[in-house]
């Protein structure tokens, strides 16, 4: 490739466009490209945390003893040996069945909801006319942006009036609803194009039928956004289920996690072995369906 | 009744009547669509917004009944040294943070956004840790830079260094916390780069690469400028998680050693249910709010003068 042609392929491969083909004959083997030199580092930085934890879950005690520490002996057979004890040890030493339980029924439940009230929320706001709409969304705006540390006291003391405090129901109402979801939704349904919805009118549609039947199909994107989003969030909540839950049957697995640390300083194979229970739903969900994800956040942070 | 509403009730075979109108009427509609958003939202958001204020204007300890103590708690605060020393912390801890995390995603977006062999594993290892928990990041550190035990004491001393005290030493421990939230954030920060690098218009670049233009100067001149919402929204959010550390301090030094990482929110969690000062709790919030506040507005404003928005 001649030196110009190859800035210029240089230029549009950093915005991820491809040059035009060579023409025949130019054959010259392509050098490794040097931006391997930084993004291998930094990539094996990033996972070695992951990969250090797996290993600490299959060592034994004495061997996290040691320093220097290194890795365990007898691999794969002992290091299998070691997971099965230490993964059923974290299973039986703390209930961490029941805490995936519960945060799993939470999360499912303030997903559901979230994605049902936030687009008829959203659709309303976007679309239909009533008296204090503006006021409405601007209150719901203004939620947004309170820390949750300015109302995390009132709403426990809320919850205790209800007598929901140390339930699920604590962890699922407040966030049944997010001024978060109903804003991204709002704005998607602002893009959509109004003849659609005023052709199913004519035909005789309810409002609520024109929002399943007719733009349903067409909210997957946002719908997706709001529903990862908030599964992400819901799971990996901690101070308000701190705060919320006492007893340990209620906890969820973050705060399950966090107790299983104070009774566990020292036995750091074990410790490992739960942490690694708690992470990998969202890390297999994470690998499954990773441009989702991606997706999800760069369109929030777009619209943000 | 509009002639739509009479339409609609004619083909339901009815004469159009008052009822249909109301039920057909866009405002019933409208209010029933957001009940379910207002009741949760009124009570659990609202609510404790207006409750929370008359909150920070008692002395309450959230058993026996409060007292009313108008401003004295926000007066407290001012002398409070803990409390002083709590925000230098916090702001110490943003200002690392947040130009950190900024700075190394634009770095890695750019170098995750060509077409190179092992991409794929590249941008799965970054984005990877944005989906593990607060809690168990702070737990792998903590094994990580056990002062003991740990993998990364044992590198220093193999590389001649010698063994550092991380969480457990007052003047390392802040630093430790930040490495350890940049791990957990760069992620999400470079997802949100390299969505803005891929709106650049195709043929903006290739009008650069016709023209002549470097690589360096591609960027800088294409790229870049393009980048100033994303940046601004990254900073801004960065900003305000970072104002609102606590997760990570619980799980690993709480606090410690010797209050060296006892930022805002965790001084705020102490005050609440630790010492039982509900009312000076929410106080501490209520400036914490603030705070972020007053930041967002100025960076907006820096923002506006800096940021050209693509018309």
């Amino acid at each position: 490739m001649s030196f110009v042609a190859a800035e210029r392929a240089d230029v549009l491969d950093g915005a991820g466009l491809t040059a035009l083909p060579e023409p025949a004959g130019h054959h010259r083997r392509r050098r490794p490209s040097g931006w391997h030199l930084l993004l291998l580092p930094v990539a094996l930085l990033m996972i070695f945390p992951f990969v250090w934890l797996v290993i600490t879950s299959a060592s034994t005690l004495a061997e996290t003893r040691v320093f220097p520490p290194a890795l365990p002996v007898g691999f794969p057979v002992t290091w299998i040996e070691n997971m099965v004890h230490n993964y059923s040890a974290a299973w039986t030493q703390a209930p961490f069945g029941r805490w995936a339980l519960n945060t799993t029924i939470v999360t499912t439940v303030v997903v559901i909801g979230n994605l049902v009230f936030c687009s008829l929320a959203g659709y309303a706001l976007a679309r239909l006319r009533f008296f204090g709409r503006t006021a409405l969304f601007l209150v719901i705006l203004a939620t947004l942006m309170v820390p949750f540390q300015v109302v995390m006291i009132p709403v426990l003391l809320i919850c205790k009036q209800l007598g929901i405090v140390d339930t699920l129901t604590a962890l699922i109402a407040p966030n049944l609803v997010t001024p978060f979801g109903i804003f991204l939704l709002r704005q998607f349904f602002k893009t959509l194009p109004v003849e659609i919805e005023e052709a199913a009118r004519i035909d005789g549609a309810t409002r609520l039928g024109t929002l399943v039947k007719v733009l349903l199909p067409s909210m997957a994107a946002p719908l997706a956004t709001v529903g990862i989003m908030t599964m992400l969030w819901s799971w990996n909540d901690f101070l308000w289920p701190l705060i919320a839950i006492t007893s340990q049957n209620h906890m969820t697995l973050q705060l399950g996690l966090s107790s299983f640390v104070g009774s566990h300083t020292t036995n750091w194979p074990v410790l490992m072995a739960g942490t690694v229970m708690t992470q990998v739903p969202m890390l297999l969900i994470f690998l499954v369906a990773q441009r989702w994800f991606v997706q999800s956040f760069a369109s929030s942070g777009v619209k943000g | 009744m509009s002639a739509r509403d009479a339409a609609v009730a004619t083909q339901r075979g009815r004469r159009a009547g008052r009822w249909d109108r109301v039920l057909a009427s866009e405002s019933t509609t409208g209010w029933l669509f957001v009940s379910p958003a207002v009741i949760v939202i009124g009570l659990f958001g609202v609510a404790p917004i207006i409750w929370s204020v008359v909150l920070s204007f008692q002395s309450n300890d959230l058993v026996t009944p409060a007292t009313w103590i108008g401003l004295a708690n926000y007066k407290a605060l001012l002398h409070d040294p803990m409390f002083a020393a709590s925000v230098r912390r916090t702001i110490l801890y943003t200002v690392l943070f947040v130009p950190v995390v900024t700075v190394g995603a634009l770095g890695l977006a750019v170098a995750l956004n060509r077409r190179l062999r092992g991409m794929r594993f590249y941008r799965t290892a970054v984005f990877a840790p944005v989906v593990t928990s607060t809690v168990a990041t702070a737990i792998m550190f903590n094994w990580l830079l056990d002062p003991d035990f740990g993998i990364v004491n044992a590198l220093l001393v193999k590389l001649g260094f010698s063994a550092q005290g991380f969480f457990q030493s007052p003047s390392q421990a802040l630093y430790c916390i930040v490495v350890m939230t940049v791990w957990g954030w760069l992620g999400f920060a470079v997802i949100i780069f390299l969505a803005a690098l891929q709106g650049v218009p195709q043929e903006l670049m290739e009008a650069a690469a016709i023209d002549g233009a470097t690589r360096w100067r591609a960027f800088r001149r294409v790229q870049l400028p393009m980048l100033g919402p994303a940046t601004l929204f990254l900073v801004i959010w960065l900003s305000i998680n970072a104002l609102q550390l606590f997760d990570e301090i619980y799980v690993t030094t709480r606090g410690g050693p010797l209050s060296a990482t006892t930022v805002v929110v965790y001084y705020l969690y102490q005050q609440a249910f630790q010492v039982f000062q509900a009312g000076y709790a929410t106080a501490i919030a209520y400036v914490l709010f603030l705070g972020i506040l007053l930041l967002t507005v100025v960076q907006l404003l820096i923002g506006r003068r800096f940021v050209h928005y693509r018309s």
